[in-house]
């Protein structure tokens, strides 16, 4: 049994706290590929900025968490994603919107990304250094540890607060996003304009307004995902760079600009990435006995090492791309 | 049908004013540098940006003439710098003399027949095996087999490392190295590009970004084939080294070198761009579905000219890593080695090898003058901080002035895909009446 509490620390755990992360920061960008129709490679920097902005605001009011109870990073994210919000409708006006008017390719979108993630990067490299910084200041980061109710299982099944924290926001991002987009006006107006650009338009809505608020949602996300990663981990600057393929692998997974697929996608990519790096020679321990000898000899039977763990994402993208480019949910545009 | 309209008749050649200004320029900058800084390190200077012209030459026939965006520059030039470091440095007798070359050897011939059994099961179908059951055979035979061998090569991989440091080199002439990298990174541009060129154009992106990385990572990690981060020196010159001709001599012999090759790779290219084929490549750059319409098979014309930019980047990295005379799989970024080749072709002119050669060597001065700058201005500041406010300035100034330089590399791609998005020297489409 404690091969079985292994997994689940090492997998079920793992997987789901990086499947939350790519789901969050997928939803993201394929709300962006599905509304403005280019890959967006600043969203990485975007995650990093929010989690930047919550470092900052928690150094300023270290205490502001004790009152309710909580981590007072989580206290701030509120207004940390406001200025991601505000930092991402700000980018738009200032480098993407001047391209769109031009009428550019998509590409040359793509390519303006890339300007504004090395901007970003810079900026925030250049105010808060370059080396890991953690989100607790005051606060202290709690771990359970829940022993299972079974003889002679000694290990316990470990959960730190913050990954308690990312699941419950992470539920209720998505519940939140699916209840704006199929039940609101301006969510409406949104899949409209995924569906039809110009149909959307000639129906009398706002295609400006609908931009706006995709950077809004897409920035608020961001802030989220880099946050919640950066509570469980420590803060990195260069976090953004791991980020970004694993984030459009699961957007292309579950079908570009198909937000419930980008959630499932995430999830995918998560749950392959620790199953890939997972030791399997541990869970064949128990049966060491039945099993043939050069099965059990090796110590060491994970797909891939940590080191290449890059591979994965890669790999289920490839195979995504052969096998059905539009993804396990059929994105609508391609 | 004799009236021709404007448009269709071929421009008069123009004096190239433009042109001569520019490089007059670049040429004034060159010399302020060997003033400013001595022979020796200019010379370097010029090398190095030879190198990147090589690579923003692979760089501006994917971009300028097919609107092909590799974000994964960086992963080419590794491959290009492994293969120079593997093929020039010297035998290693540890190695060879023990009965590790034989174990590799069979280990890599386990693979090829795990590859070749797994082929063979996704053909199963063809013997009247359901094709949902193929599929199940062939993932399940796939998935053991790639553990077994891992497994055995993750073992002789470590008896190397421990037994002979590492596999050493095979001690073959310079220009073998450059050759086979420019190979090899034609051959994984070919892979990606096999999945991505019928796509959309932001997979291209994404999957060469991800290739570099991946590339970075098996270079870094692969201890047994590379000494990984403890990086393998000196690397052989092509040419004289240092050591018997002194320090500027030596440079100026590699600079001469590699402008060879520029000069070669340059005709090449232009003799290329106005063909027929290069004709087609734009016609499918500017309007895909007339293109496809005319009968032109568009995704091969694309697969052929993103692997020959491939293969351009594996030679121009292959001579880069010779010339630094050293190989450090961590010294890769994409900074450096992808977004600085993008500035440099997009800033230069994309399409116009010319101006790619103008941006390369203007790009590169000032990418090189700006880190002295930086640290300049930035303890000015200090200094000005200090006296006026009392503030104490952080102690890690220096790495935080040289992140400055990757914000100013972002603006400059955004600025000028926003006010000069055909580059400096922008390309110039000629029609023939």
């Amino acid at each position: 049994m404690n091969e079985l509490v292994f997994f689940i620390n090492n997998v079920v755990i793992a997987g789901s706290v990086s499947g939350s992360i790519y789901a969050i920061g997928a939803v993201g960008v394929t709300l962006i590929f599905s509304i403005m129709r280019f890959a967006h490679f600043a969203h990485g920097d975007m995650m990093t900025f929010g989690a930047f902005m919550v470092l900052l605001l928690t150094t300023a009011f270290p205490g502001a968490g004790a009152a309710f109870g909580v981590p007072s990073a989580l206290v701030l994210l509120p207004l940390a994603m406001a200025l991601t919000a505000l930092l991402a409708v700000g980018i738009d006006k200032a480098f993407y919107k001047p391209l769109r008017a031009h009428g550019v390719k998509p590409i040359v979108l793509v390519i303006g990304s890339l300007g504004v993630t090395l901007m970003l990067q810079g900026l925030i490299r250049l105010f808060a250094g370059t080396s890991g910084q953690s989100l607790y200041i005051d606060d202290r980061k709690e771990i359970f540890r829940l022993a299972l109710p079974f003889e002679g299982v000694r290990a316990p099944v470990v959960v730190t607060e913050p990954q308690l924290y990312l699941f419950v926001i992470t539920l209720v991002a998505v519940v939140g996003l699916h209840l704006f987009l199929s039940r609101s006006r301006l969510g409406k107006a949104m899949r409209a304009m995924s569906d039809n650009p110009d149909l959307a338009q000639a129906s009398g809505i706002n295609t400006n307004t609908i931009v706006a608020v995709t950077w809004v949602i897409a920035g608020g996300l961001a802030a989220i995902a880099g946050t919640l990663l950066s509570l469980d981990v420590t803060f990195k600057p260069d976090l953004s760079f791991f980020l970004l393929l694993p984030i459009f692998a699961a957007a292309i997974v579950g079908g570009v600009g198909h937000p419930y697929g980008a959630v499932a996608g995430g999830f995918v990519v998560g749950f392959a990435e620790t199953l890939a790096v997972f030791n399997w020679s541990v869970l064949l321990r128990p049966f060491r006995d039945s099993l043939p000898e050069w099965l059990t000899q090796s110590g060491n039977l994970a797909f891939v090492g940590t080191e290449y763990k890059i591979v994965v994402p890669f790999f289920i993208l490839v195979v995504i791309l052969v096998w059905r480019p539009t993804g396990i949910f059929k994105g609508k545009v391609i | 049908m004799d009236t021709k309209r404007a448009d269709t008749v071929a421009a008069p050649g123009r004096f190239p004013l433009r042109e001569l200004l520019l490089f007059a320029a670049v040429l004034v900058a060159v010399l302020g540098v060997y003033a400013a800084m001595g022979p020796a390190y200019s010379t370097r200077m010029l090398v190095e940006a030879s190198c990147y012209a090589i690579l923003a030459l692979g760089l501006t026939i994917q971009w300028g003439y097919a609107g092909q965006f590799n974000a994964g520059v960086m992963g080419f030039v590794a491959l290009g710098g492994f293969c120079a470091m593997f093929f020039s440095i010297p035998v290693n007798e540890a190695f060879w003399e023990s009965e590790l070359p034989g174990e590799l050897g069979l280990v890599l011939f386990y693979m090829v027949a795990a590859a070749l059994v797994v082929f063979g099961a996704t053909r199963l179908d063809r013997l009247g095996v359901p094709k949902k059951l193929r599929t199940l055979i062939a993932v399940v035979l796939g998935v053991v087999l790639y553990l077994v061998v891992i497994n055995t090569f993750r073992g002789v991989a470590d008896q190397i490392e421990s037994r002979a440091g590492f596999i050493g080199g095979l001690g073959l002439p310079v220009g073998v190295g450059w050759i086979v990298g420019g190979a090899l990174a034609g051959g994984v541009g070919y892979f990606i590009g096999r999945v991505c060129l019928g796509l959309r154009s932001d997979y291209l992106a994404i999957a060469t970004l991800g290739i570099a990385e991946i590339i970075k990572a098996f270079l870094k990690n692969s201890d047994w084939l590379t000494r990984g981060t403890a990086t393998v020196s000196p690397l052989p010159w092509p040419v004289p080294g240092p050591a018997e001709v002194g320090f500027t001599l030596a440079r100026a012999l590699y600079l001469s070198v590699t402008a060879v090759m520029i000069a070669v790779i340059f005709f090449l290219l232009s003799r290329a761009y106005h063909a027929p084929w290069g004709r087609m490549i734009r016609a499918i750059r500017d309007n895909e579905i007339s293109a496809a319409a005319m009968g032109k098979d568009i995704n091969k014309r694309r697969l052929e000219i993103f692997v020959l930019g491939c293969i351009l980047m594996g030679i121009g990295g292959a001579a880069l890593a010779s010339f630094n005379s050293m190989f450090d799989p961590q010294g890769y970024l994409p900074l450096n080695h992808t977004f600085l080749v993008l500035v440099m072709v997009i800033l230069g002119g994309p399409g116009n090898n010319l101006g790619t050669i103008f941006g390369a060597v203007a790009v590169y001065i000032i990418w090189i003058m700006s880190e002295p700058l930086a640290l300049f201005l930035m303890e000015l500041a200090v200094t000005f901080g200090e006296g006026a406010f009392g503030w104490d300035a952080p102690t890690n100034l220096d790495s935080r002035a040289l992140q400055a330089r990757v914000f100013v590399i972002g603006l400059l791609i955004t600025l000028v895909l926003r006010y000069a998005p055909k580059g400096m020297l922008p390309e110039k489409v000629r029609h023939h009446g």
